[in-house]
């Protein structure tokens, strides 16, 4: 509602009568006087006046198309009622809608009947029922019973139309939805109708699967039971969940979402329309990795090394022991000698409380949240941009990592800003990426040359007139493990010495790292990072190293260092939810709890703070993280004095910088935008020489994709195939200059080490480099880096 | 039959004012030699020497009534355009396929210079900056004989480049299409050029003169309309208001077919000529066939509603043809005589229109199948009473209200003014249901005579799939 009635209440107001709202369009509902907006369609205004039209095709969040007939109402624009497509019309003044006309209520009783022909009406074994649109709209507006004696309608059904997405056409509406999403916001049409009339049916192309990492959103926006997911087909019926509404923590997106179970196993996530954040879409990986949490992989008890074996034991038993490594270390080394890396995939109530144990009770500054592949934190506190801010730029500098890969969402909102043309993408990318094709302006640049290629776009005329319109926003982020960060620091600082006003948007990826650091998850004064760390604990510094859901073997850039701190360090305490490479190694594993398993707080990247659920009980023993560290806090000696994760929350509020607005109460829905940081030091790193590339190698990229081995992933029976393991891309000239063909092995060899990948044709890879997949199964990219290094060259040869 | 063994179908006795025929009695009718013998392009060459707005007035005066079935007065379409919007398109609709229409067709295969230069004369006058030709797929004849006028067109200086020495430039781009029915509904025929699926656009907007080919100002004309102008540049304006009748100037088009002694396609007075003329008159069909007597017949294209002798002597005028409660649509008239099996002839209609459906819509997917199948049992004899009127309930699904009709009094029906209320996107839904609506109307004891009155019915009627 745009306008504002006088009330007697307020003579003032009527005294001097407001000027008329010009985008105020007065029309007549049921008789009933209605002020809608200018342009907005009548199935919208009508909403807004209490009155539901039944709608199957039409979608807030996608273009009407105005095909399933169920919104048609009575509507007078002045030429007596006609017969109205409410979600394809907008409102006219003066018009008059009769949603309960007698036509109106035939058409919506012929158009169900219709549509209900040759609907299998399976409801008692469908996903749907129970929750679907066409069965609450025919009970609420249909006619009750089906005249149809014929035989309906067949087709062969279930068809898997991708590896998570399930298709039986019978049920099928064919209402558009599915495959105006695929079109429309996830840009991947691999879906659409095939044959016409009454044997029109949803199709993929042939041999070409629904690939696309937004698949699971057709099953939540199907009207019908056409469609389903695998992890969750045939697994519950709707009226048997319970659900409460909560924050996926796949990446630092921070998708609102639902959380939904029944007798206490999780079942399923559906996205929900967040107008700030994810407008109701979800990726795959963050849909589908509820399975992860009840794997039978989890460690459900705590674990004490002995030996080559791990023993369960107690509670009481592991946090003594844990307490006893970590006061060793203190009387070996001091407070120094003990190192925290992690938190990232917790709540800001669980990091928080590790922050206090690490600096207060424990007394490091060795507490850091990231895992050497991201970008200083200081970032953070300079001018932030949020999401709603990005996608409404006039000007989107990229300066990172392949979105669509790892800030699925994002990737959604920035593609729909392109898309819509209401922005211009600037890219600078050493790999193309999924929005490389809606770029306004791609540039590829060679590793070690991205500041330099930044400097060249902005000199030209056109983008530096561009640039003049003003509202830029620069999404900056780690596109390059196999690259020092100052590079991409330096490129941004090119940026923002050419656009003054630009606001920064950081891309930093995983969960709640954003949160965990702005809590207090980073080093103090004097402290160590995560590569510090490792390098600290390699060179036999460190007595105590805990890892706080941290798997530096698989995660930190550098493998051969990571390999060696974990060798060298004497006591390492794990903090987890599996046994991962790295907790395999340490004395004692303390079981934390999972994501759905322990409510609290997140922060996205851009600084909101939305609440996390707890839905189910957590599985066999396991103890949240913040439960933990008061608890070794205690057995150390100090009281944290939190009991609830309400007393965190509180704590946080007071101590934290740009928290103080944020409580249980505000984190809900849409959450609250944390205040800038103040208490982050600016980020000064300096620019390495960058050597030049011999000529005979190849400059290594190597960056993530949506699945790899991260737990979430791989224990998730439904996700875990569809890593694709790892393989060397060479541009298709450079495999002939190899020597090499697609398919065939080579060995690629770093200055420490050589690895053997498969090879694979790729016209995205800039010629002269050689780009790798991180963190997938098969051979370890991460041998081939030297996180020193401020670029990594390789040398490739056939075999 | 014909009076011409080249022009298969068309019949010229009588002496009759030609506008748009008059070289199909020429077996050489169709090259560019001919035509120019025939004064062909003569009537663009006297465009070039008027401004565009004199020859856009001509046409308005003239009121030529576009041909393809709605009637529309070609040169008030062409002032439908938002000013200074460019480019602007004109899309030539050849996709002719209303069941009963195959003027168009003779029109491309046997004068298909005249259709290059009707299109010229539009581009010229209404400000067009590319023709796009759209051709049915299934005329291959038509095809080939408007290729090689295109290309013969091209060479002489016709189309292209400054057309004959002016600053005038036009291309002409030929698409045939792939055969589906609703591509002939304008807003498809423009999503299948856009290379999309043939679907009608969604409405509003409702004229593509505003919003059409790739978003911008767009005209599409039929064949035949395109085809009067070479002679209406020529003779002028008044010469051709002086055929027929004010409203309704100039010659038309019609294509007979069905029981008439002599069916094909005639070029007649618009205006003044009746049914009766032209089913009985010994210019054209020369009567019933066998001396029958003549049962119903369809006035304007399978989707129009159906007359009976009581409407013989109305004239081929829009407008009292609409009052009447049908319409001359594509001028393709389809004659009964008395042995007709009306409801097989209403299940041949339908089942054209529910095997044509796009299926973007609901009620035209599902209802025109439907109607179909319960149709289809009552021709089998497995229909019951309960059928007859659930055919009106599906037809009400599709248009609310159902059809206004000469003869709707006799279902107490109120006659509502054409066209009528639809719940779909497009014509093609309401087009399914209205040959039913006419024959049970019409003939509701034809219908009752194959239902078998039974104690019981028959377990096959609901699980047998008669349609497959």
């Amino acid at each position: 509602m745009t306008t504002t009635e006088p009330s007697a209440a307020n003579p003032a107001t009527e005294a001097e009568a407001p000027p008329p709202d010009p985008n105020a369009v007065q029309i007549t509902i049921n008789g009933r006087p209605h002020t809608a907006r200018k342009g907005q369609l009548l199935i919208d205004a009508a909403a807004d006046a209490g009155e539901y039209i039944p709608r199957f095709c039409y979608h807030e969040r996608m273009t009407p198309v105005g095909k399933c007939r169920m919104c048609l109402v009575e509507a007078d624009s002045g030429r007596g009622p006609a017969v109205t497509v409410s979600c394809m019309v907008p409102v006219s003044p003066d018009m008059k809608v009769d949603t309960e006309s007698p036509t109106t209520k035939r058409m919506q009783e012929g158009i169900l009947e219709l549509l209900l022909a040759n609907h299998p009406l399976d409801c008692p074994v469908c996903d749907k029922g129970g929750e679907c649109p066409l069965q609450d709209q025919a009970f609420s507006h249909g006619p009750g019973e089906s005249r149809m004696l014929e035989e309906k309608r067949h087709y062969e059904k279930p068809i898997a139309i991708s590896d998570l997405v399930l298709l039986d056409r019978e049920r099928c509406i064919l209402c558009d939805r599915c495959t105006r999403f695929a079109d429309e916001v996830a840009g991947d049409a691999l879906i659409h109708f095939n044959s016409r009339g009454n044997n029109t049916h949803i199709t993929t192309f042939p041999d070409e699967p629904f690939a696309s990492y937004f698949s699971g959103n057709t099953v939540q926006i199907c009207p019908v039971g056409a469609l389903t997911a695998q992890p969750y087909r045939f697994k519950a019926r709707p009226w048997d969940l319970s659900q409460q509404e909560s924050t996926c923590t796949s990446c630092s997106v921070g998708c609102r979402t639902v959380v939904q179970s029944s007798r206490d196993e999780l079942l399923r996530y559906m996205g929900v329309d967040s107008d700030p954040v994810n407008h109701g879409w979800l990726c795959d990986r963050g849909r589908f990795n509820f399975e992860s949490v009840k794997s039978d992989q989890r460690v459900l008890q705590p674990l004490v090394r002995s030996g080559d074996e791990f023993q369960p034991v107690t509670w009481n038993a592991a946090m003594a022991e844990a307490a006893a490594l970590i006061t060793e270390a203190l009387a070996a080394g001091g407070p120094s000698s003990v190192g925290i890396i992690g938190g990232a995939r917790g709540t800001n109530e669980d990091a928080h409380a590790w922050a206090r144990l690490g600096h207060d009770v424990i007394g490091t500054p060795n507490v850091y949240a990231q895992m050497g592949d991201g970008l200083p934190n200081g970032l953070l506190a300079e001018s932030p941009a949020t999401i709603d801010e990005a996608a409404n730029a006039a000007t989107i500098v990229l300066l990172g990592p392949d979105l669509k890969e790892e800030l699925p969402v994002l990737y959604l909102r920035l593609r729909d800003a392109a898309a819509k043309r209401r922005s211009r993408i600037i890219e600078f990318a050493p790999k193309q990426t999924g929005l490389t094709s809606y770029a306004w302006r791609h540039v590829a640049y060679e590793p070690g040359t991205q500041a330099a290629a930044v400097a060249a776009t902005l000199s030209d005329a056109d983008v530096a007139a561009q640039l003049a319109k003003g509202n830029v926003v620069i999404v900056v982020g780690r596109a390059n493990l196999a690259e020092s960060s100052a590079a991409t620091i330096a490129a941004l600082n090119e940026v923002r010495a050419a656009v003054p006003g630009a606001k920064v948007l950081t891309a930093f990826r995983r969960g709640n790292v954003v949160g965990a650091l702005r809590v207090g998850m980073r080093a103090g004064t004097g402290g160590l990072d995560t590569r510090g760390m490792l390098q600290a604990a390699a060179d036999g510094k460190i007595e105590c190293l805990v890892l706080l859901g941290a798997d530096p073997l698989a995660d930190f850039p550098d493998t051969n260092l990571a390999r060696r701190a974990l060798k060298a360090v004497p006591r390492i305490i794990a903090v987890d939810t599996f046994l991962t490479g790295s907790s395999q190694h340490a004395n004692v594993v303390l079981a934390a709890s999972a994501y759905a398993e322990k409510s609290g707080t997140h922060t996205n990247l851009e600084g909101r703070v939305t609440a996390l659920a707890r839905e189910v009980t957590p599985s066999g023993s396991t103890r949240a993280d913040w439960m933990i560290a008061a608890e070794l806090a205690l057995e150390l000696g100090t009281d944290l004095g939190y009991s609830s994760v309400a007393d965190i929350t509180a704590a946080i509020a007071e101590n934290v910088s740009g928290y103080e607005e944020v409580t249980s109460a505000s984190a809900a829905g849409d959450g609250v935008l944390a205040g800038a940081p103040t208490d982050l030091d600016a980020v000064e790193i300096p620019l390495p020489a960058v050597p030049e590339r011999n000529a005979y190698e190849y400059r290594l990229v190597v960056s993530r994709v949506l699945y790899d081995k991260a737990v979430s992933t791989a224990q998730s029976p439904s996700l875990a195939h569809l890593a694709p393991g790892a393989t060397v891309h060479l541009h298709p000239l450079d495999l002939e200059r190899v020597g090499t063909s697609a398919g065939s092995e080579v060995k690629v060899s770093g200055t420490r080490t050589s690895v053997v990948f498969r090879v694979v044709a790729d016209d995205t890879v800039l010629r002269g480099t050689a780009w790798v997949p991180f963190n997938q199964a098969g051979p370890n990219v991460g041998e081939l880096i030297d996180c020193f290094a401020p670029v990594n060259d390789v040398r490739i040869e056939t075999i | 039959m014909s009076t011409y063994p080249w022009a298969a179908g068309y019949i010229d006795d009588g002496d009759r004012p030609k506008v748009v025929t008059s070289r199909f009695h020429l077996e050489d009718g169709y090259t560019l030699e001919r035509y120019h013998a025939t004064g062909g392009y003569d009537g663009l060459k006297a465009v070039l020497k008027k401004s565009p707005t004199e020859v856009h007035d001509e046409v308005k005066t003239a009121t030529v009534l576009g041909r393809g079935g709605a009637g529309f007065p070609a040169g008030t379409k062409w002032g439908l355009m938002p000013a200074g919007k460019f480019p602007r398109y004109l899309v030539v609709n050849g996709d002719e396929s209303e069941p009963g229409t195959y003027k168009d067709r003779l029109l491309m295969e046997r004068d298909p210079h005249q259709l290059v230069e009707g299109c010229l004369i539009a581009a010229y006058a209404a400000g067009l900056s590319q023709v796009f030709l759209y051709i049915r797929g299934e005329m291959p004849l038509a095809h080939e004989r408007v290729t090689n006028a295109l290309n013969e067109a091209y060479a002489a200086g016709y189309i292209g480049k400054n057309i004959l020495g002016t600053k005038f430039s036009v291309d002409i781009v030929l698409h045939w299409g792939a055969g589906a029915y609703v591509v002939g509904e304008e807003t498809a025929l423009i999503e299948s050029l856009e290379g999309k699926r043939g679907e009608p656009r969604l409405k509003p907007p409702f004229f593509p003169a505003a919003i059409g080919l790739y978003g911008q100002p767009t005209i599409v004309n039929n064949v035949e309309t395109l085809s009067n102008l070479p002679w209406l540049a020529i003779n002028g304006a008044a010469a051709y208001t002086a055929i027929g009748t004010a409203t309704s100037p100039g010659t038309r088009m019609v294509a007979v077919s069905g029981h008439v002694n002599r069916p094909g396609v005639y070029e007649i007075i618009n205006g003044t000529t009746t049914f009766r003329d032209l089913f009985y008159g010994e210019e054209f069909c020369q009567g019933i066939r066998n001396g029958n007597e003549l049962k119903a017949f369809v006035p304007g294209g399978g989707s129009a509603p159906w007359f009976t002798p009581e409407q013989l002597d109305l004239p081929f005028e829009g407008r009292l043809v609409g009052a009447a409660g049908s319409m001359l649509g594509s001028g393709a008239i389809m004659v009964m005589d008395h042995t007709t099996d009306i409801p097989k002839a209403a299940l041949t209609l339908t089942h054209f229109y529910a095997a044509e459906s796009c299926g973007q819509c609901t009620p035209c997917r599902e209802g025109g199948t439907w109607l179909e199948r319960v149709l289809q049992r009552v021709v089998d004899g497995r229909g019951t009473r309960a059928d007859l009127d659930q055919m009106f309930e599906i037809g009400e699904s599709i248009c609310p209200g159902n059809f206004p009709h000469a003869s709707s009094s006799k279902l107490g029906l109120d006659a509502t003014p054409f066209p009528y209320k639809m719940t779909t996107i497009c014509f093609v839904g309401p087009s399914a249901f209205a040959p039913v609506h006419s024959a049970l109307t019409l003939f509701r004891d034809e219908f009752e005579a194959k239902i078998v009155e039974r104690k019981h019915i028959p377990v096959s009627v609901g699980v047998v799939d008669d349609h497959h």
